[in-house]
């Protein structure tokens, strides 16, 4: 397993190289290092020797790939893409362009975001996997008919309505959470309230439905006929055959996201008020930072391939059957 | 299972437990505590401030930031959301004074207004009316005694005089993280050398500060002190630049508290920006401070702990979450004004005349992005003030049957207050002049240029898509700024009409005949025989972009002009202003200071954007608009001046380079316990003057915020009862599965 583990993490090396430097050409299609200088400076009295000054100090006089005024390996190191590029693969982010160490920053950033996302994760899958497994013991029923017609209409509404009709139903009209902020420690709870309801009521549909078809497959098979013939009942039926055996896709599906689960959601952070790491990038490519941009794509794309990773080995952990060549 | 035990203590009750308790509870009995000992605190449960017992009565005010300010070092910050922080602890010699109007400058640390002497060939003193013999002008600024800088550790010094903080080695910073970690601090006097050394900051190259453009056309040796710069320093990024050895011809210091500035010919605009934060003093102590080793790495900058001498000092700086001022306990002891305008004594502004300023302890500013949750945390008292978003307009704002705006009950009931200002600001679209078709000074591209003026509604804009909150513009400058001039006098004679007391549009048959005059007759270009085509670029996008510019198509349509919307982002915009290939854009602009020359530079030839890179977006170029431009620059305010802005105004107004647009309105909501509120647009330092009530914020925040916690005890109650059937059915199926 050692032997795959390794030759995976190789794989690794030219996925995130072409992820780079796609995130480098789509970067600089929209943004000219001019435009960022322009950005930084501000739009009052810029002048071009301020702009170009700008550019020289951060790096960013540099060609983009290719140098021609210099010779032999030159021509290729001294340009803006390896010299914004080499450090990532030691996991070396360098500096912001308006000089804040990003390491830092998301080594700040990421506990908020973690804060909801791991409780979002947890207590959704507790409750998901509950009513999935509900709605498989009443299949064929009017629950069951019911259940999925609620899961689709759930599915159907835009996340940004359950956080702004939950802030406006609790924060406003009810009153019992804050509307948006954030804290560290004890006093944070109340905070972290709101979002995670609104993330798991967000994800109840979708998840329910596919837990309830995952369910339903294995409910159906051989060895649960067999539980059943022997008289076993349906609650240890379903929660220790059915769950146990539905648990292989349900596992490899929520491991996948385990790493990524630290780079936090764009709309509930911004709608929270939450300093995390979702709105990081966002503010980086609206303020045309590229040193976090491509920091954070650089890192995004490694904890998916971390987390496909992680995927893989959860299937042997799980499924005895499954061996990694 | 977790199993928790301890031995017995005589001297301490024991409170540990010596039997297994079941995770479920431990989780379940903390939930229950924090609850428990949230009900029993003094605040709502929706309060989304710590509750540290101070903040319920304390002199706080709460406010907000929806973008991490990107620089808090007076040398670059330019930008409101910057100000709204460094200009309440940096203090540039002069500020506005917050109840006069019009705006008045006067002394904040200087003892007294500079004092000006124009000097010509060999230094020959001349008066200020010789323009054209001024070779330069002397500001000599005198600053009052014993004020002192923030406590801080660049100043922090040990029992022999020396500075402990100023020669650390990496070592000395292994337990250093943020600022507050250096356990010392110190203080010092203020003095003229650290105005001298903020100016030559601004001179610094590798500072790149935005103002250094306007500043080398006036400060005398300001170019040869960047070369020195570059010089001596050859590397930007070697640490400490030390600048008091460079001597900047133009500005040096005359005894302790007394400095020069020494400009090229005459620039009276130069006292406005010595209102500004660019002008504010910089101890050499803290620049050499955050320039050691180390620091920068910890991201301990000047950029992010700001040294002033003003009446707060930035205490806590975690702009993802919240950013904190609190009062400056070496603050000099300014007090407020007792003078103001005649109704400011009865709308209570002058209550706390004589009063030492600051007026409140503490001001707490929270990362809100969105405007959704900040207008409901107004509403719930949270926020002491608020702007009036589209979405929440109809919410706040009711038309009574006159036409005039007033709060609507909702506002009434919470005791909610309204003030409001036209902004010293214009949003104008541009006719690129150099463009063949609308541009130039052909009487044809006039005519075309004044017909669209008239065709584009900007009174039928500001109703639409303002919500009433503008004034459309009669020309570049806006009302409160001199020059600007009300009533018939001021109309645009090629735009309006004056009727029954107000200007009133000139209706579209006039626009037509002078498409027809222009030789556009219903919009047919006789060259190709179709329509006209006229291209507009802009950076709007959006839904709310969309529905603006489908109007402004249809404004163009009324004369036969078919308008190309050529939308795209900023970046491209700009290049497309740089390069002059755009033909009509849309742009505006924000008064740096309340003088007409900020407007008036916007379309001065020599300032254009293609051929100077100015700010001239137009490339408008009118020979006798620039003689009178440079003529009305060197003299104050008065008849003579007005005279020759009105004939600038009438130049511009006949050749129409731009749709004079407007000037948007701005609405401020406050709630009854945030006293002295004045608009103010010129000065930024306005959290002094500011003063709470806290105890009836607290009483209120109380009193609104009472939890309603039934409805979910009912959808407990609901959930729990619906499940029955489920339950009767599943134990049915059970029995069924076992028989």
């Amino acid at each position: 397993m050692i032997a795959y583990i390794v030759r995976r993490i190789l794989y690794a090396i030219p996925i995130l190289i072409g992820v780079n430097i796609l995130t480098f050409l789509l970067f600089f299609v929209v943004n000219s290092p001019d435009d960022m200088a322009r950005m930084f400076l501000g739009q009052k009295h810029v002048t071009e020797e301020q702009i170009q000054n700008w550019k020289t100090e951060r790096g960013y006089h540099y060609p983009l790939f290719y140098n021609a005024e210099e010779k032999g390996a030159d021509k290729l190191t001294k340009t803006i893409f390896y010299t914004k590029s080499i450090r990532l693969f030691v996991f070396d982010f360098g500096r912001s362009d308006s000089g804040r160490d990003i390491s830092f920053d998301i080594s700040q950033r990421m506990w908020p975001s973690l804060a909801i996302a791991v409780p979002q994760l947890i207590i959704g899958l507790l409750v998901t996997i509950t009513l999935a497994l509900l709605i498989a013991f009443f299949r064929g029923t009017y629950i069951d008919y019911w259940a999925v017609v609620i899961c689709v209409a759930l599915m159907s509404i835009s996340s940004l309505f359950y956080i702004i009709g939950g802030q406006y139903i609790m924060g406003k009209i009810l009153r019992v959470v804050p509307i948006s902020g954030f804290e560290d420690g004890v006093f944070g709870i109340k905070f972290l309230i709101l979002p995670v309801l609104i993330g798991i009521i967000g994800g109840i549909g979708s998840s329910t439905r596919w837990y309830r078809t995952i369910f339903l497959e294995e409910i159906n098979k051989d060895y649960v006929r067999t539980a059943r013939a022997k008289g076993i009942s349906e609650q240890l039926v379903l929660f220790r055959h059915v769950l146990r055996n539905a648990l292989i896709p349900i596992l490899t599906g929520v491991v996948v996201i385990l790493p990524l689960l630290f780079m936090g959601s764009l709309i509930t952070e911004s709608f929270f008020g939450i300093p995390g790491l979702g709105s990081y990038t966002i503010d980086a490519i609206n303020r045309q930072d590229f040193s976090i941009v491509r920091s954070m794509v650089f890192l995004g794309a490694f904890l998916y391939i971390i987390g496909l990773l992680l995927t893989d080995i959860s299937y042997t952990i799980v499924d005895p059957r499954v061996r990694l060549n | 299972m977790n199993y928790i035990s301890g031995k017995n203590n005589l001297s301490q009750p024991d409170y540990t437990l010596n039997h297994p308790v079941n995770s479920r509870s431990t989780i379940f009995i903390f939930i229950l505590v924090i609850f428990m000992l949230h009900a029993c605190s003094d605040s709502a449960w929706n309060n989304p401030y710590p509750n540290d017992g101070t903040d319920n009565n304390a002199e706080v005010i709460y406010s907000s930031f929806k973008e991490r300010p990107k620089r808090l070092d007076p040398v670059s910050s330019y930008s409101a959301n910057e100000y709204q922080f460094i200009a309440q602890i940096y203090e540039p010699p002069l500020q506005y004074h917050y109840l006069l109007r019009p705006y008045t400058l006067i002394p904040l640390t200087a003892s007294k207004l500079p004092d000006v002497r124009y000097y010509a060939e060999n230094g020959v003193l001349v008066d200020e009316n010789a323009v054209d013999s001024i070779v330069y002008s002397e500001y000599t600024i005198k600053i009052n005694k014993g004020i002192m800088f923030q406590p801080h550790p660049a100043f922090a010094k040990n029992d022999q005089g020396e500075s402990i903080y100023l020669n650390l080695t990496e070592n000395d910073l292994n337990n250093i993280h943020i600022l507050s970690d250096f356990e010392n601090t110190g203080t010092r006097e203020l003095t003229a050398e650290d105005y001298v050394y903020q100016l030559k900051r601004i001179a610094n190259p590798y500072l790149h500060s935005p103002i250094a453009g306007v500043m080398r056309k006036y400060i005398l040796g300001f170019d040869d002190f960047r070369k020195k710069v570059s010089e001596t320093y050859p590397n930007s990024n070697e640490g400490w630049h030390d600048l008091r050895e460079i001597k900047l011809e133009g500005v040096d210091a005359i005894d302790r508290y007394t400095y020069r500035i020494r400009i090229k010919g005459k620039y009276p605009q130069l006292v406005y920006w010595m209102a500004m934060p660019f002008f504010s003093p910089m101890p050499w102590e803290a620049e050499k401070f955050y320039a050691q080793e180390g620091m920068e790495e910890r991201n301990i900058s000047l950029n992010w702990y700001p040294v002033g001498t003003g009446p707060f000092m930035l205490t806590e700086n975690n702009p993802n979450l919240r950013m904190v001022m609190e009062k400056n306990p070496n603050f000099h002891g300014e007090r407020y004004p007792s003078e103001g305008e005649q109704e400011d004594r009865a709308k209570g502004l002058l209550v706390d005349a004589g009063k030492v300023l600051p007026l409140i302890d503490k001001a707490v500013y929270s990362l809100e992005k969105e405007s959704i949750p900040y207008w409901n945390k107004f509403l719930q008292g949270y926020y002491d003030t608020s702007g009036i978003s589209s979405d929440s307009f109809d919410q706040a704002i009711q038309f009574s049957s006159g036409g005039d705006i007033q709060l609507t009950d909702l506002m009434k009931d919470k005791g909610i207050k309204l003030e409001t200002a036209v902004t010293t600001s214009i949003f104008y679209k541009g006719f690129n002049m150099l463009d063949p078709i609308v541009g130039g000074k052909s009487e044809s591209a006039r005519l075309l240029r004044r017909a669209i003026s008239i065709a584009v509604d900007y009174e039928e804009y500001i109703s639409i898509f303002a919500n009433g909150r503008g004034v459309a513009s009669q020309g570049p400058v806006p009302p409160g700024i001199f020059g600007n001039v009300e009533g018939e006098e001021g109309i645009n004679p090629f735009v309006y009409d004056w009727k029954f007391g107000e200007p009133k549009r000139k209706d579209i048959e006039t626009a037509k005949k002078l498409m027809v005059q222009a030789g556009y007759a219903d919009g047919i270009d006789p060259k190709t025989k179709k329509q006209l085509v006229l291209n507009f670029d802009t950076p709007a996008a959006g839904p709310d972009a969309k529905a603006q510019l489908n109007w402004m198509r249809k404004q163009y349509q009324k004369i036969g002009i078919q308008l190309v919307i050529r939308a795209t982002d900023y970046n491209r915009f700009q290049e497309k202003m740089r390069n002059g290939t755009s033909q009509i854009f849309q742009w505006g602009w924000n008064a740096d200071y309340p003088d007409p020359e900020n407007f008036f530079f916007l379309l001065y030839g020599p300032n254009s954007k293609v051929k100077h890179h100015g700010e001239n977006a137009a490339n408008y170029s009118n020979p006798e608009y620039d003689r009178l431009f440079e003529k009305m620059k060197n003299i104050k305010n008065g008849p003579e001046r007005l005279i020759i802005i009105k004939e600038m105004t009438k130049i511009l107004q006949e050749d129409a380079p731009w749709l004079w647009g407007f000037h948007p309105k701005a609405y401020s909501l406050f709630h009854d316990w945030y006293k002295n509120v004045k608009p103010n647009l010129m000065a930024n330092n306005l959290l002094k003057y500011r003063r709470v009530d806290a105890e009836s914020r607290a009483e209120k925040r109380l009193e609104w915020n009472k939890p309603n916690y039934m409805p979910l005890v009912y959808l407990g109650i609901f959930l729990l009862i619906s499940f029955i059937p489920a339950i009767i059915a599943f134990r049915k199926r059970e029995r069924s599965s076992m028989k």
